[in-house]
């Protein structure tokens, strides 16, 4: 094979190992992680090391799965959102089929491995996971209906539920209660991001709430979300899972959350023009510390349990 | 010494070589591992009681 042969290839098909890992979107993978982490701990059961290690792995294999899956559907919206350009896929490093071939092996085997290595419930709650992000958020929901995210979030918040099965090999409520807190802060989330990524959403046709009911009612449904999640958040605080620690913590983000949500709820679209969306910018930095240290209060109660400090108790 | 210098493009080719074959190694070293942890956590004891019975 001759030099002139290999030229064009460079171009595409030879992507290198750190490609296909980027389809694996390994910045949600680190949230999954976390999440199913905390919920493996506050399991009340003990878990060999061994054994949980491999599930919290096999359960952000599958995540990353749907995620190449996702990029594999989206390569022709990922196309035109700035925010998404640098993709793999839509870069040209690594073609639809692979991400797609690498996305089904990855969902087959992470499912197969999580059921051997705990148990079958916490292997099929890993498929409809996978499932439910790609086939019904990123196939159906996503271009069909502004509460994309609302109900597509449900995806990304089985994570703890699955780590909690993986431990106990039962559903109960606690992790639920996880699920829900995960769920409930995707929209505010995600919606700050749509009102200061402007028109990205717009021009890929997605029909974010901000294009479908505008800016202005998008400011309200944050508003609205917010009250909803805080009154969960901190009473979650008064169940088996929550304790002081977490009680204090969660007061202190939702005060927070609450004030960002009202104050991005106030402006109008000339106040955020003025800034550069500086409110709503920051009360998306603030949503992802919020989420990540109520998980870390959980797995602090969790921790602080066996010196008889953690919970109510 | 190579005959030729390397392209751009082999050692690009050799990091998805070497990282592929990194990552079949660890899973080989998970899968002896969660062996070990599942024989020596008891796990299989139910089902060789089952075969002692029998």
């Amino acid at each position: 094979m001759s030099d002139a042969s290999i030229q064009p290839q460079a171009q595409i098909g030879e992507a290198g190992f750190g490609d296909y890992f980027a389809l694996l979107k390994p910045r949600v993978m680190s949230l999954v992680v976390f999440t199913a982490f905390v919920g493996l701990m506050a399991a009340p059961v003990p878990v060999h090391p061994m054994i949980g290690f491999c599930a919290i792995l096999f359960i952000a294999v599958g995540g990353g799965a749907s995620g190449a899956l996702n990029m594999w559907w989206d390569s022709d919206i990922d196309r035109i959102m700035r925010r998404t350009r640098n993709r793999p896929i839509p870069s040209g490093r690594v073609e639809r089929g692979e991400a797609l071939g690498l996305g089904i092996a990855l969902s087959g085997f992470s499912v197969v491995m999580l059921a051997l290595a705990a148990n079958i419930l916490a292997g099929a709650l890993l498929a409809f996971t996978i499932f439910f992000y790609v086939v019904v958020y990123s196939m159906w929901l996503k271009r069909s209906t502004p509460q994309n995210i609302v109900i597509g979030g449900l995806a990304g918040a089985f994570p703890p539920l699955i780590g909690w099965v993986a431990a106990t090999g039962e559903m109960a409520i606690e992790p639920w209660l996880m699920v829900a807190l995960t769920f409930m802060w995707t929209p505010p989330h995600f919606w700050a991001l749509a009102l200061f990524m402007r028109s990205d959403y717009d021009d890929a046709g997605v029909p974010m709430l901000t294009v479908t009911h505008g800016r202005r009612a998008t400011r309200i449904h944050i508003l609205v979300y917010t009250v909803l999640l805080a009154a969960l958040a901190v009473g979650m605080g008064f169940t088996s899972i929550g304790g002081p620690v977490y009680l204090a913590v969660a007061v202190v983000l939702n005060l927070l959350f609450l004030l960002g949500a009202l104050r991005i709820a106030r402006r109008d679209e000339a106040d955020s023009e003025a800034d550069n969306f500086a409110v709503e910018r920051r009360f998306f930095k603030l949503s992802l510390l919020y989420l990540f240290l109520h998980f870390g209060a959980i797995l602090a109660e969790a921790m602080l349990k066996p010196w008889g400090l953690g919970g109510w108790a | 010494m190579s005959l030729k210098p390397l392209h751009e493009i082999h050692h690009r080719r050799f990091g998805r070589n070497l990282g592929l074959g990194l990552v079949l190694a660890a899973f080989v070293a998970i899968v002896f591992g969660l062996t070990i942890a599942k024989v020596t956590s008891g796990d299989f004891q139910a089902s060789m009681s089952q075969m002692e019975q029998k």
